[in-house]
């Protein structure tokens, strides 16, 4: 992929700090927080701005961690003071509800990415033409795309648009894509869109591929792109965007976002907030290398430390096991078998 | 001995595995199946095993019910029709069994109220949905001993068991079995998710249960409630299985059950569509066994005005 192949090319940034970033600080970001990335974010430039419980609508749950706040309350704190970037919102049908889309539209929310597990797209229809319905900027995102074939994502995304998806997302939620595999993806999508739907990527960096794999992206058609400020998300968090940003600026790829403000707002304001130093670690290396949900980074981690079984070996198991995004609840079931069969759990854990 | 007469309408997958379980029961037989599709699977199925067969709908199965006496039917259609089904139903003195998200009468769980339905005669019991079958049970278990603030399911389903009607209704399905915590599971809040899994070979059924107590948990009591609960599913359910917990944490409960189905019309992996279709068996079971003893007599339903 030479520079000047590239050069030219414009593409919509979408930060997920407050959505993606709210897995990596446990669910907890207050709305002081919440105003200050965001208003920031809004003055470097950046277009599309997620902003709710890491899980998305009907997040707050004790399978996903309770937020301080509503999401309500969370929309309330940022949008009337976004200039010219708008606020979009995560759904995943199964776990979110067309109610919620709703009262998100209500409160000022124009753009949805609305999710589900990469085979699964006919899960969605309800909830695309609600989106459509309302008038909000509608995305259909793939999850774990590694699980499907280019094919297959061809398919199911061709589906997402017939409910009336403006675009559609390869959705790296492990973090276990290389470029070629992105590019063939993305490829596989251009080829049975319509011209007019958009072609997204979000990624990862748990192979450290996050800004690899969005070129890829970017390369074989994809125009709108994911990423986060200090790549604050889950697992070894997203695409780092003020990263990408500069990338971007040697390529000729047109952004519209302003690289030094980015860049001062990653060391000011993302790095000093975060609770552990988001990267590539043995962890979140394991999620990429097992193609393992990132969001499962801090529950195994959590597992690991009350029935002594490491991150890894859990991790592993899930993978090996074929869990998806939002099966957070067998990471502890899938720790006590484990714990059980090493001898290091009772079979009975009542007094 | 003598049998009610039973129709099942809708000849997708929870119609065509109810006609295993209704002509296994001592106290049922299938007569008539349902469709709307003279193609479908499940209405060649049934007319393969001998029933009698209509692909013109409910109003196809009318003008037959009271020759072929008819007393139950089993709606496994859509949310969106089944209220008309049930009132040209009732009118003739059917009782419905609904399987479908429609919930237009009182939720049933067997092992928790069946017995209150049966009591009042009630003309249209819900079945809720696959996931409260699963779940709802637990909680209650837990909320006969103290009381819980809230309650939260998750439930996993294999892909290949999840059928189109549900897939493009998942809302209906969230907003359902929530409800039925609170209702039925005894939970002040209750917060239902589904999860569908795609894994080859098909993952079996699991499901999560979290309750949170208002006071510590007693976990002795709640132990033994749960095992007896877990006990009186398995009557109906025998693949109803605890894998972890019951699980402490604080005032939370945590308990990882697993459903493996009988294999009837879908593989095992399917507990999800055995519950369900066991459940519904069951509830008529319950009300057969009362009309066949004379207990009870089936009325039919004057249209609201």
């Amino acid at each position: 992929m030479s520079e000047n192949t590239l050069r030219g090319r414009k593409i919509i940034l979408h930060d997920m700090c407050l959505r993606d970033g709210m897995h990596a600080k446990g669910e907890q970001i207050s709305t002081e927080e919440m105003a200050r990335i965001a208003t920031a974010l809004d003055d470097a430039g950046v277009p599309l701005i997620q902003v709710s419980h890491g899980a998305g609508l009907g997040g707050n749950s004790l399978q996903h961690g309770f937020a301080p706040h509503s999401n309500e309350e969370y929309w309330d704190a940022v949008i009337p003071r976004l200039k010219q970037a708008k606020a979009s919102v995560l759904l995943l049908p199964g776990l979110g509800t067309m109610k919620e889309l709703q009262s998100a539209w209500d409160h000022g929310v124009r753009s949805v990415h609305v999710a589900t597990h990469c085979t699964e797209a006919d899960t969605s229809p309800q909830h695309i033409a609600y989106a459509r319905k309302l008038g909000m900027d509608t995305t259909g995102f793939l999850m774990m795309a590694h699980l499907n074939t280019p094919t297959g994502l061809a398919e199911q995304g061709k589906l997402m648009e017939s409910y009336g998806a403006h675009s559609v997302y390869i959705t790296d939620s492990a973090g276990y894509l290389l470029p070629e595999d992105v590019k063939t993806r993305v490829a596989a999508l251009r080829d049975v869109l319509q011209p007019e739907t958009e072609i997204g990527f979000h990624g990862h960096n748990n192979m450290g591929m996050g800004i690899a794999n969005s070129l890829a992206a970017i390369a074989a058609g994809a125009t709108r792109i994911d990423a986060s400020v200090g790549g604050l998300g889950a697992g070894a968090g997203n695409t780092p965007l003020e990263v990408f940003v500069a990338v971007c600026e040697r390529m000729g790829i047109v952004t519209g976002c302003d690289l030094f403000k980015l860049m001062d707002m990653a060391e000011e304001i993302i790095f000093p907030l975060m609770d552990h130093i988001v990267r590539v670690d043995r962890a979140s290396l394991t999620l990429g290398f097992a193609g393992v949900y990132s969001t499962f980074l801090l529950h195994a981690n959590r597992a690991a430390a009350r029935f002594g079984i490491p991150a890894r070996d859990i991790l592993v198991e899930l993978g090996r096991k074929k869990m998806i995004g939002g099966q957070e609840d067998m990471i502890i079931d899938t720790a006590m078998t484990m714990a059980k069969a090493r001898g290091l759990l009772k079979e009975t854990v009542a007094a | 001995m003598k049998k009610v007469k039973c129709a099942l309408i809708g000849s997708g997958n929870i119609g065509a595995d109810l006609i295993y379980k209704i002509q296994r029961s001592p106290f049922l037989e299938p007569v008539w199946m349902v469709g709307i599709d003279p193609a479908s699977e499940g209405l060649r199925r049934a007319a393969g095993i001998g029933l009698k067969t209509t692909a013109a709908g409910v109003d196809g199965l009318l003008p037959h019910i009271l020759a072929d006496n008819i007393q139950i039917a089993f709606d496994a259609t859509s949310a969106y029709v089944h209220a008309e089904n049930s009132r040209k139903l009732n009118a003739l003195g059917v009782m419905m069994i609904d399987l479908t998200p429609a919930a237009i009468g009182p939720l049933c769980v067997p092992p928790v109220n069946l017995r209150e339905h049966a009591d009042r005669v009630e003309m249209n019991v819900n079945m809720i949905s696959c996931a409260g079958q699963a779940t709802i049970p637990i909680v209650f278990a837990v909320s006969r001993v103290q009381s819980v603030a809230y309650g939260e399911i998750i439930a996993s389903l294999a892909s290949k068991s999840v059928g189109p009607g549900t897939r493009a209704n998942l809302d209906e399905f969230t907003y359902t079995t929530s409800s039925a915590i609170e209702q039925v599971g005894g939970a002040r809040k209750g917060k239902a998710l589904a999860i569908i899994n795609p894994a080859e070979p098909p993952m079996l059924m699991r499901n999560t249960i979290y309750c949170l107590t208002d006071e510590e948990p007693d976990q002795k009591r709640i132990s033994e409630s749960i095992e007896e609960m877990i006990g009186e599913v398995r009557k109906y359910v025998p693949g109803y299985r605890l894998v972890n917990g019951p699980l402490f944490d604080g005032k939370k409960v945590a308990v990882f059950m697993e459903v493996s189905g009988l294999g009837d019309y879908l593989p095992k992996y399917a507990g999800n569509l055995d519950i369900m279709t066991a459940a519904a068996t069951r509830t008529a079971e319950m009300f057969a066994e009362e009309i066949l003893t004379g207990k009870i007599q089936l009325q039919p339903l004057k249209e609201a005005a």
